[in-house]
């Protein structure tokens, strides 16, 4: 079986985030894999342990999106391709999807994985355009994956418990965090990623171009903030404060 | 006048309650078409009207409910070609995104996502987008036509507007194709008592709880308080609590009365799902924790030892 793992690099959810001069995200600090991605390159190395075949991670992102790839290759992945190309920089959803088709469908995966959302931009609609566009059905928000032969089914989780949905390969897949504890890559898996094959392409390789992107940004403004309101230490007055806001709220 | 759409997203035969929060906004924005696509589809339609919906395209065919995104995909994209809209809204709902994000794909327009609210302007539509922990506020205007907006659920208070639809029966071709990612069964596991969404009160645990174990010292809070208890991403990411705990941009958007954050830092992920609470209360043993700048008031301390007492002094309060 041949599956494809989508991954991102993101900044570091653990450390503090900052804006740069022009409102946006400072990226350029302190790098991942996304946390949720690496969900899915296990269970991509799991479903390869179990039926045979090969896992592929695929990025889009700067050069030094190859750190994210390297990441999963050191835990167990085969190769990586990396599209990159100052054109693709600031790229919209539909855009990202677009570059990621192109370079997945040259690759015709029995399985695509993607994360359920990022961890930066938690918007999740890149994975539902590229089934979209990959003419792929999407089983989501998988807590839990099993495949026979060509039938594939998932665990979909919902507020108030999970769907059992069922679909035949190839088919593209969102894994939740939970779906599988990320293995820790060894010191052998990290020597052998060193010499695994990361292909980089561009724009021009995919057939695709830029065009207008879907939204323009305006301007940018501080939302209205809550106003700070005291800290103080647990002591002896502590919890009176707070049966005193609670009464005030009219809820004791 | 602008044609808005709202897709109206059932779930089980019920209206979910973003959609009537997107009908307060849109019919400020345009004559509004609700597209009701599954089971309930018709009896739906009643209350869309009531909402401020001029026309409502239902269909009732059981593909809809049996299967993901694809069959409502193809009764928007069809629909939008015989009498294309100017823009259509969707909640930001895990069912709603996966449809809108195969629809913007297939029609091959971009898409807005995660707004909280949204204005006409000059002809087109500008979307604010809370980003940095919603400190900031991104004013995007849409390029395509149709703009395709989702919005982050209470963002808007729905209301009456008086009035009744006109019921169009939406003649969807659902391509065999389409019918493909199956629901073959619905298993529910856990019984909210009081649901968190509607709550008065909500008490919300993070890593500080220190593990799953000290989570009842929560549950006792919110039984003394009639609430409910929320969780952060990352204990649900970590196992500790089920996935309908959570509260933030992922998981569920909340604005009681009081908010109480025991335990949890405040990243962006999670305030963006609580800030609009009337009052926080945060405890949490760094004073200095994002969330402290935020609550009305902050308690610094070790949340296992202030929770009981607290409890203790609500049931003394009560009695």
């Amino acid at each position: 079986m041949k599956i494809v793992v989508t991954v991102k690099q993101v900044p570091d959810p653990n450390a503090t985030l900052t804006l740069e001069a022009d409102n946006t995200l400072a990226r350029d600090k302190e790098v991942v894999l996304d946390p949720g991605d690496e969900c899915g390159v296990e269970e991509g190395l799991q479903l390869k342990e179990a039926h045979g075949g090969e896992v592929i991670l695929v990025s889009m992102g700067p050069e030094r999106a190859k750190d994210a790839i390297r990441k999963g290759l050191s835990m167990g992945a085969d190769r990586g391709i990396l599209i990159t190309d100052p054109q693709l920089a600031g790229a919209d959803a539909l855009l990202t999807a677009r570059a990621l088709a192109a370079a997945i469908k040259a690759e015709a995966p029995d399985l695509v994985i993607c994360g359920t959302e990022s961890y930066d931009g938690s918007t999740g609609m890149v994975p539902p355009m590229l089934a979209e566009l990959l003419g792929l059905p999407q089983l989501t928000v998988a807590k839990k994956v099993e495949i026979d032969g060509s039938t594939i089914k998932v665990h979909r989780q919902t507020a108030d418990g999970y769907q059992v949905v069922e679909a035949s390969t190839p088919a593209l897949i969102t894994v939740t965090a939970g779906i599988a504890e990320p293995r820790y890559a060894s010191l052998k898996g990290i020597m052998a990623a060193r010499s695994k094959e990361i292909k980089q392409i561009g724009i021009g390789d995919l057939g695709i171009e830029r065009g207008e992107s879907a939204e323009t940004i305006e301007g940018v403004a501080d939302a209205v903030a809550r106003k700070a309101g005291v800290v103080i230490e647990f002591d002896g007055t502590a919890v009176d404060r707070i049966i005193h806001l609670l009464a005030e709220a009219k809820v004791v | 006048m602008a044609k808005v759409w709202v897709y109206a997203e059932l779930n089980q035969g019920k209206l979910v309650a973003t959609t009537l929060e997107l009908m307060a906004k849109a019919r400020e924005l345009g004559d509004v078409e609700a597209i009701a696509l599954g089971a309930g589809a018709k009896a739906a339609a009643a209350t869309l009207g009531k909402h401020g919906a001029k026309v409502v395209h239902v269909n009732e065919d059981p593909a809809f409910d049996d299967y993901l995104a694809e069959p409502a995909t193809d009764a928007l994209a069809s629909l939008h070609k015989e009498a294309p809209a100017d823009l259509i809204l969707f909640g930001f709902t895990t069912d709603s995104r996966e449809v809108a994000g195969r629809l913007a794909a297939r029609l091959g327009v971009g898409l807005i996502s995660n707004a909280a609210d949204l204005d006409a302007k000059d002809g087109g539509f500008v979307a604010k987008v809370p980003y940095f922990g919603g400190a900031k506020l991104a004013s995007m205007k849409a390029n395509s036509k149709p703009a395709i907006v989702l919005v982050r659920p209470k963002s808007f208070e729905a209301s009456e507007s008086g009035g009744t639809a006109q019921v169009k029966e939406l003649s969807a071709s659902i391509d065999a194709g389409s019918k493909r990612a199956h629901i073959v069964e619905r298993v529910v596991e856990a019984s909210e008592k009081v649901k968190l969404e509607e709550a008065k009160v909500v008490i919300s645990g993070g890593r500080g709880m220190g593990g799953p174990d000290n989570f009842p010292l929560l549950e006792d809070l919110a039984n003394a308080l009639g609430g409910a208890v929320g969780a952060s991403r990352a204990v649900v990411d970590a196992g500790w609590v089920p996935y309908s705990m959570q509260v933030g941009q992922t998981g569920k958007s909340v604005r009681p009365g009081v908010y109480i954050a025991v335990g949890i830092s405040g990243a962006m992920q999670h305030t963006v799902g609580m800030k609009a609470s009337k009052v926080i209360i945060a405890i949490n043993k760094d004073a200095e924790a994002p969330i402290m700048k935020m609550a009305d008031l902050g308690v610094v301390g070790d949340a296992l030892k202030i929770v009981p007492a607290l409890t203790a002094a609500v049931k003394a309060k009560k009695k």
